[in-house]
């Protein structure tokens, strides 16, 4: 494990990143993806800092951290989303379910079919529902009817959106509200049966009764899948996750259980942040 | 109100951008004012006007116009004025439009009896019908008399040149057709003889001489079912007496149209109108492009445009979207993104010379030394056709096409592809699946600035495969139906030619007006039904984007 106490470059202040990488009870016991010093680069700067962790398998993990602190950027490593930004680097390691992802021999869809993703914005493609939630299987070949069908109805009713739509599959997706559109993008994601599901912000457009909804969801996906979250929203954090990291500056400050780190953070950044003195 | 608020609140701005709109459509209305009076008019029956002259000369005609007699250097001259008159019997008179100075005129009126006879050659023959006869007996005599008989005839007149030009255009041409392939065939025979002299092709020759024979005897047998209808249909003579007393007799079966135009009812003009117009729109041109209809220069313009359309697009498109997704974005590609910009603005008639040089000389000669030996020195692609002037053409409207769909390709927001890719879909799959369908609003958007520039260019055609008269049509019922390799007109083309290259301006001018409505009406027709299909795409793939 990297025991990493040197100084930070540009504030001086020291950071120690160990607490990443002391396993906490339930998440050490089967970790789903597993970062070692991982740093990333756009061009001549740095954005990421020796980031290691384990995300523990179903459960949810949030990172959380003021704007620009790498979070988002460290949710798209995890799915080689970073691939379509040009002059990016990347080093370290990242595995997924034991599958390095940035290894040579990786084939990069592979890896985005199983780590599946849900944007800030909600992003439904100009299709119709149905082919919205079979556009995995479509790119995958599958076009028979009985099968797209099947998982149509089972990742709709998985992101709790069948009863809602199932009159209308037909409809263009965006015809749906803002909150129905972000569990459409759930149940495309879900379609692929990804091991893990990466959420970008995905309250941050709704309004709260859509976020309850989606936060329920989200509670109920965890008995299937892997979910790690990035939000701005630190109520919830607390509420929906069970682990917790917080960035700041590209680099892990705390990483621990989210009811110890709301309650007791080690450190003084943390404290800060989370009681709202800066960020 | 001060001035200085006025101009701090930017009214006199509002003025002038209110203005500048104005002139705009001012310009624009005038432009079509003028076209629709002139075309539209031109069908509408005239009255025929009988004027006396001084010298006992009458003449019988419509009035076409009325002006003022210039005197030039004259101060305070009263007003003289003269009129323009459109007296038909171009075989009779030498001239079919007269100037006349109404001082000389001593009366004026309107007879019942003046017609005017619409027929095949000599443009139109205006005067009194006196006599029906079939083989020398008379049918009918007197004005009202004759007309009764005539009207019939006239129909049967119609249905007997449709089956005439049945049997010369559509079945002897295609006997024609088939004589002249087979001739080829044999001339293709000596040719591989002449190479490989080893081998014999008595027997494939033997069998072209069969065919020939065959043809021989079908064109034989349909010229006698040609000669047998003109000997029915060619029996009834009409005279009719000029305004000077000359008498004239023609064949029933050359009159397209007849009326008496002082007696039309609103209703019966109208009818004439409709008629007219139809013709106009549907039938083939007469009396070198002046009279009759434009149909084949419709037809060839569409069909250029579609031709156009078709070749432009795709090869638009597949470079928009190697310069916006996969080119890597640099000098090299703003160099060529500035280079198709510019390719957009260089004169027409560069393309025409490049389309000339290359795909017709070049390209068509290189085909028909390959594939069509037996015909040379004949060019069959080595000369301009519509295959040419599309392809000219799709190369002056590609890089309209290509700068739109960039455009529109660029404005597919990045979330839809994230989304796309984050599914596990490669490039080209969102390409093809999220990306095209949700520019295609915006590649139509080319495709009418493209068919728009396309539709209305005549340079660069004149040079590769417009003419002013083209006997088939590219498209017909003769096996392959598109032949690409032929000419064909344009109504752009047939503007320039009838407006300033006709032998009969006086005659030709109506009809400059009336082809370019319709010209314009099928830009219009043309980009309605793109914007169409467009509206429906958006529509349905709408992203919030466009």
């Amino acid at each position: 494990m990297v025991e990493y106490t040197g100084q930070a470059r540009d504030t001086g202040l020291r950071i120690k990143t160990e607490l990443a990488s002391r396993p906490t009870p339930s998440a050490m016991a089967t970790p789903a993806i597993l970062l070692r010093d991982v740093n990333l680069f756009y061009g001549a700067n740095q954005a990421l800092y020796d980031i290691s962790m384990d995300i523990g398998e179903r459960m949810v993990t949030a990172f959380i951290g003021p704007s620009g602190c790498g979070k988002s950027t460290l949710l798209r490593c995890l799915n080689r989303m970073n691939d379509l930004i040009d002059n990016v680097k990347i080093t370290g390691k990242v595995e997924v379910n034991t599958l390095d992802i940035y290894g040579p021999k990786t084939d990069v869809i592979e890896v985005r079919r199983k780590v599946g993703m849900v944007f800030q914005k909600s992003n439904p493609f100009p299709k119709s529902i149905y082919e919205n939630v079979v556009y995995g299987l479509r790119i995958a070949g599958i076009n028979d009817k009985a099968t797209l069908d099947e998982v149509c109805e089972r990742s709709l009713r998985g992101a709790a959106l069948w009863d809602e739509v199932k009159d209308r599959l037909d409809q263009s997706g965006l015809s749906l509200s803002g909150g129905q559109m972000q569990r459409l993008c759930i149940a495309r994601a879900i379609a692929n049966e990804p091991d893990i599901i990466l959420m970008d912000e995905p309250c941050s457009a709704l309004d709260p009764i859509a976020t309850v909804k989606i936060e329920e969801l989200i509670y109920a996906l965890k008995e299937k899948y892997t979910i790690v979250i990035v939000t701005h929203n630190l109520q919830q954090a607390a509420r929906v996750s069970d682990m917790t990291a917080f960035f700041w500056l590209g680099r892990l400050v705390e990483y621990g259980q989210t009811s110890d780190l709301f309650t007791k953070p080690k450190e003084k950044h943390t404290e800060d942040y989370i009681t709202g003195r800066f960020g | 109100m001060r001035l200085g608020t006025l101009v701090r609140r930017g009214d006199p701005f509002v003025w002038l951008a209110g203005s500048g709109l104005g002139i705009s459509l001012l310009m624009i209305l005038g432009l079509l004012g003028v076209i629709l009076v002139n075309g539209l008019g031109f069908f509408w029956p005239k009255p025929l006007l009988q004027l006396t002259l001084k010298d006992g000369v009458v003449l019988l005609g419509e009035q076409v116009t009325r002006e003022v007699i210039p005197t030039p250097g004259v101060v305070d001259a009263p007003e003289q004025f003269r009129l323009q008159l459109k007296l038909g019997n171009r075989d009779l008179f030498g001239a079919d439009f007269r100037w006349v100075d109404e001082a000389e005129i001593t009366g004026r009126e309107r007879p019942r009896d003046a017609f005017y006879f619409e027929r095949r050659e000599y443009g139109p023959l205006i005067g009194t019908p006196v006599r029906l006869t079939r083989g020398g007996d008379a049918l009918a005599t007197g004005p009202d008399a004759v007309w009764a008989a005539l009207a019939p005839l006239i129909e049967q007149a119609e249905v007997d040149r449709a089956a005439i030009r049945t049997i010369e255009r559509d079945e002897i041409g295609a006997i024609n057709f088939a004589i002249e392939r087979a001739r080829l065939d044999m001339r293709a025979i000596d040719l591989r003889e002449r190479q490989r002299p080893e081998q014999r092709l008595d027997a494939e020759r033997a069998a072209l001489d069969q065919e020939v024979v065959r043809q021989k005897a079908l064109y034989d047998e349909r010229q006698r079912a040609l000669e047998a209808l003109y000997e029915r249909a060619a029996q009834t003579y009409l005279t009719v007496r000029a305004s000077d007393g000359q008498e004239k007799e023609i064949r029933t079966l050359d009159i397209f149209r007849a009326y008496p135009a002082n007696q039309l009812s609103w209703a019966e003009k109208t009818g004439v109108y409709a008629s007219r117009i139809w013709e106009f729109v549907s039938g083939d041109p007469r009396e070198s492009n002046t009279e009759g209809g434009i149909f084949p220069a419709i037809f060839g313009t569409v069909m250029m445009v579609v031709l156009m359309s078709l070749v432009a697009v795709p090869f638009g498109v597949l470079a928009a979207l190697y310069l916006r997704e996969y080119a890597k974005q640099g000098t090299l590609v703003r160099l060529v993104r500035i280079a198709v910009n510019n390719l957009a603005g260089v004169p027409s008639i560069v393309f025409g010379v490049f389309g000339l040089g290359f795909f017709v000389y070049f390209v068509g000669g290189t085909i028909d030394r390959a594939f069509f030996p037996e015909s040379l020195p004949t060019p069959t692609y080595g000369t301009g056709g519509i295959l040419w002037a599309s392809l000219t053409l799709a190369l002056l409207t590609v890089p309209v096409v290509i700068v739109a769909s960039e455009e529109a390709l660029a404005a597919v927001p990045r979330s839809m592809r994230e989304a796309s890719l984050a599914m596990g879909a490669t490039k080209f799959q969102t390409i093809l699946r999220v990306v095209l369908p949700a520019a295609a609003p915006g590649i139509m958007t080319g495709l009418i600035l493209a068919m728009a520039r396309g539709a209305g260019e005549v340079a660069p055609l004149m040079i590769t495969g417009v003419v002013k008269l083209a006997a088939d049509l590219p498209l017909d019922g003769i096996f392959p139906f598109f032949h690409l390799d032929r000419k064909f007109m344009h109504l752009g083309f047939h503007i320039y030619d009838v407006g300033f290259q006709s032998p009969n301006v006086e005659a030709a001018k109506p009809m400059v007006y009336s082809t370019t409505i319709l010209l314009l009406g099928i830009v219009v027709a043309l980009n309605i039904t793109a914007i169409v299909i467009r509206n429906r795409l958006r529509r349905k793939y709408q992203t919030g984007a466009f």
